[in-house]
């Protein structure tokens, strides 16, 4: 289905995440969670059965550490999720470049982990509970979603819903700028955010040490990477290749 | 064979009928509102009031939506005219100081996001354009709600009989697309849901 949005052209949205700054904390997770009404973990969890939108992987090159922050990267061509969900539950929405998992539409027959190059995607075993009294932290704007459904990380979309009620309250329309939990919890900084259509930030992304993870693929990732050290470079592109789907 | 053929049309009738007419009503409970309000007598040559010197939007943006009873204590602290629903009113909430636990015709849905600024202050839609004209009734509607999902029947589902329940307005959410789709603006589903 093609479509105009003349009220309100499109963004861009994409981020940028520093592997030479990453101390691999876990602030990020851990904001994630909290932000996106993620749940602790199933006493009965295992790590391929839990629940994360954005994973911190340990790698070790050029004789130190290095952590990877994963979280969906938001593929803008052919998405690979999306072209294989019966249920039209996954959605690049065409006016900010997010793939958007659409849980009430979802049946759990997890194609989309499997068709997802990445493993950005995870699936509820369980109804998620909260221990007593943390359910008062629930982020209203975002829904709690049930079992048997996939999740994935989208850019902090409650986020870019709250930034559009605050812009349209001064009377503005179209593109807003936002932060997503992940980038304002990083006490290194590593994590910007930016939309591409801005042309001083997708500068940034067309620099010599930024790359992405499994470009060849032709999905049109929106998250970068980006290291000074090629030995890093070529070990955390190497690792992507490795994991069972590439 | 004529007296067959005219049970079994009586037969159909009734069950179409009751499958038509009787049981989406069924699906629907009605609930009271904890108060008669009369919207004419305020926003009339009485009243003279505008939407939202009463429904208003908060500094942050927001919209407060049903104005909590300190609003209308300024004006009610004591009864003004004579009628039995003021007095109730005085009497049973502004004295004691007991807020009204109105039923929300308008409440969406927990995975639906509707921000009012973007809709009122950016594109200056007026409130009856979605609610109807509400600020001339001088009844408040019947407020019915979905038994199965708990939401009103204003915002959610479209019986499958419609006589006797449709009313004016729209807050569905096909009429939330429609809109959306004339004016040629964003309709994914993540624009407006969690």
């Amino acid at each position: 289905m093609t479509r105009t949005d003349k009220a309100s052209p499109a963004a861009h949205y994409a981020m940028i995440i520093d592997l030479d700054r990453c101390e691999g904390c876990g602030d990020c997770v851990v904001a994630c969670a909290l932000e996106n009404n993620v749940p602790p973990p199933n006493p009965k969890a295992t790590p391929r059965t839990g629940l994360n939108w954005l994973r911190v992987f340990r790698l070790e090159a050029a004789g130190r550490d290095v952590f990877l922050p994963m979280p969906c990267m938001q593929c803008g061509e052919e998405t690979p999720c999306q072209s294989v969900c019966p249920q039209k539950a996954v959605e690049l929405d065409p006016a900010t470049g997010i793939v958007g998992q659409i849980p009430e539409r979802c049946l759990g027959c997890r194609y989309c982990m499997a068709a997802c190059p990445y493993q950005a995607r995870v699936f509820n075993w369980w109804d998620p509970q909260w221990p007593a009294g943390m359910e008062q932290t629930l982020n209203p704007n975002v829904s709690v979603r049930q079992r048997g459904t996939v999740e994935k990380c989208n850019f902090c979309h409650g986020r870019w819903h709250a930034a559009i009620e605050k812009a349209a309250a001064a009377g503005g329309r179209g593109p807003v700028a936002y932060t997503p939990a992940c980038s304002e919890a990083c006490p290194a900084q590593a994590i910007t955010f930016g939309d591409l259509n801005n042309s001083e930030f997708a500068a940034l992304t067309n620099k010599p040490e930024s790359f992405r993870l499994l470009d060849s693929l032709g999905t049109g990732p929106k998250v970068f990477y980006k290291t000074a050290s090629t030995a890093v470079r070529a070990a955390v592109t190497g690792a992507a290749k490795d994991t069972p789907h590439a | 064979m004529l007296r067959a053929t005219l049970i079994f049309t009586a037969g159909f009738l009734a069950s179409l009928g009751a499958g038509w007419l009787a049981l989406p009503k069924t699906l629907y409970r009605t609930e009271a509102q904890p108060l008669s309000f009369n919207h004419q007598v305020h926003t009339g040559d009485k009243g003279n009031m505008a939407c939202e010197d009463c429904h208003s939007f908060r500094e942050n943006g927001s919209f407060a939506g049903i104005p909590k009873l300190e609003s209308c204590a300024g004006c009610h602290a004591e009864a003004m005219g004579e009628t039995a629903a003021e007095k109730q009113f005085v009497a049973n909430f502004v004295k004691p100081g007991r807020e009204p636990q109105w039923k929300v015709y308008a409440r969406q849905p927990d995975n639906a996001f509707f921000p009012h600024s973007p809709h009122v202050k950016a594109a200056k839609l007026k409130c009856e354009k979605c609610h109807g004209d509400h600020g001339k009734s001088t009844t408040l509607p019947l407020y019915q709600v979905n038994r199965i999902s708990g939401y009103s029947l204003d915002v959610m589902g479209r019986p499958a009989g419609r006589w006797g329940l449709q009313r004016a307005g729209g807050m569905r959410m096909d009429d939330c697309v429609a809109c959306h789709r004339q004016n040629g603006l964003s309709h994914s589903c993540l624009d407006c849901h969690k």
